[in-house]
């Protein structure tokens, strides 16, 4: 007996996002003491100027719950039309249940289907791609996708090759049916062979031999920062190509460009290798946000809309890479103005 | 692909001009690129990066690390693309 699934595919687009920063803004000056470092070397290596951070009593799903609410109310949907939740984290410190079943008890999404994925700085777009063809193929109406950090928990303050860059922040957009095409077709991947240039390490077993957190440190971010600069300024460009192209328009039909907030040089160089004209407005939400990991593109799309309006409805080019090393690019229309 | 000194040198001019924004008179072979033509360790990534795709080799970072002069660079992808 054959199986039937006749349902009718339909357009998928991003409907509205939703951003929320903690609000302790932390400055290079706050930081620089414990790696021996100074605000010009920090602005000049990375472009960042600050960055915020949680609470240390304020849970990443209490700022989803934040960035979540925002973006559902954009879109004019109520919490009962959501029918799927993506998680987008790594610093999430339970193993099971997920974070996003933890979002939709607190939001009262309760029968939503609910799951986290890994995937790091690149865990946003590869949120959005599943979320486009679950949409797609009528798997979901509507999704809430969050890429939500606090990777507070897990920086070493001392490490003078992180202890400036990672930071706190959830963002969350709801991807739903569209009359067109709203989100192109994701182009992605990984490099499993660099595994190691980007880690968090020690396993939680260490713990459970008895080993102390004095002997062994505490799971931290650790990365290679020549060799994952290298990696990105020299595989992410033809990603950006290939997903420009695979959507069915040149650089010149981009409003915007919102990597991974990375690295303002790694921006930077992007812009010149995949050959971006300057009529495209660029995400550097890096200056005062810092490397949100899995939030950074939502984050820095929503402030993009704050401060250019006109670029609601636009094209603009996604580029998520980090730790795997993975990635994923898309097109996507930006929202339409809430 | 076989490329003389005076190519490479013209080529690796040409990438630290784009790269770090400076009067591509002051770069000569002696020139080291960290304390004299003001290229950090990051910029230093993007001249390799932007120098194997122009001359097709393929550089080391263990190799990156011992650049220290414009001469080095020259010499190592005169070396590496006979």
């Amino acid at each position: 007996m054959s199986l039937i699934n006749n349902q009718i595919t339909q357009n998928s687009r991003i409907l509205s996002v939703g951003a929320y920063r903690p609000e302790r803004v932390v400055p290079n000056s706050e930081i620089v003491d414990l790696i021996d470092s100074s605000d010009e070397w920090i602005q000049q290596r990375t472009g960042i100027a600050s960055r915020h951070r949680a609470a240390p009593d304020q849970s990443l799903v209490d700022m989803a719950v934040e960035a979540a609410t925002i973006a559902i109310n954009r879109a004019k949907i109520s919490i009962d039309q959501i029918d799927s939740i993506i998680f987008a984290t790594i610093s999430y410190p339970f193993q099971a249940p997920s974070a996003a079943t933890e979002l939709a008890a607190r939001l009262g999404a309760n029968t939503a289907a609910a799951f986290d994925i890994s995937a790091a700085c690149a865990g946003f777009t590869y949120g959005v791609g599943m979320a486009s063809d679950f949409v797609r193929n009528r798997s979901a109406t509507y999704v809430l996708v969050i890429g939500g950090e606090k990777l507070s928990d897990f920086t070493d303050p001392s490490d003078r090759g992180t202890a400036f860059i990672f930071a706190d922040g959830v963002g969350a957009v709801i991807v739903g049916p569209s009359e067109t095409v709203g989100i192109g077709p994701m182009i992605w991947g990984s490099d499993a062979a660099n595994r190691d240039a980007i880690t968090l390490e020690p396993s939680f077993l260490e713990f459970k031999r008895g080993k102390s957190v004095a002997e062994v440190g505490w799971p931290n971010i650790a990365q290679e920062g020549q060799r994952v600069f290298r990696w990105a300024v020299y595989e992410m460009a033809p990603i950006g190509r290939q997903a420009i192209t695979a959507a069915g328009i040149t650089p010149s039909d981009l409003a915007a460009f919102i990597p991974h907030q990375a690295n303002e040089r790694i921006i930077d160089s992007l812009v010149k290798s995949i050959g971006l004209p300057d009529t495209v407005e660029v995400a550097r939400d890096i200056r005062t946000t810092g490397n949100t990991s899995a939030a950074s593109i939502p984050l820095a799309m929503d402030r993009l809309l704050t401060e250019h309006p006109d670029l609601h409805g636009k094209n603009a080019l996604l580029i998520g890479f980090g730790a795997g090393l993975v990635f994923a690019a898309q097109v996507v229309e930006l929202p339409p103005q809430p | 692909m076989s490329v003389t000194q005076a190519e490479v040198l013209a080529g690796i001019k040409d990438i630290v001009v784009e790269v770090a924004g400076i009067d591509p008179t002051t770069i000569e072979m002696e020139k080291r690129f960290n304390e004299d033509l003001e290229v950090d360790s990051l910029s230093m990534v993007e001249v390799i990066v932007a120098a194997e795709e122009k001359f097709g080799v393929k550089i080391p970072d263990d190799e990156v690390t011992k650049m220290a002069t414009v001469a080095d660079a020259v010499n190592f992808i005169v070396a590496a693309a006979k």
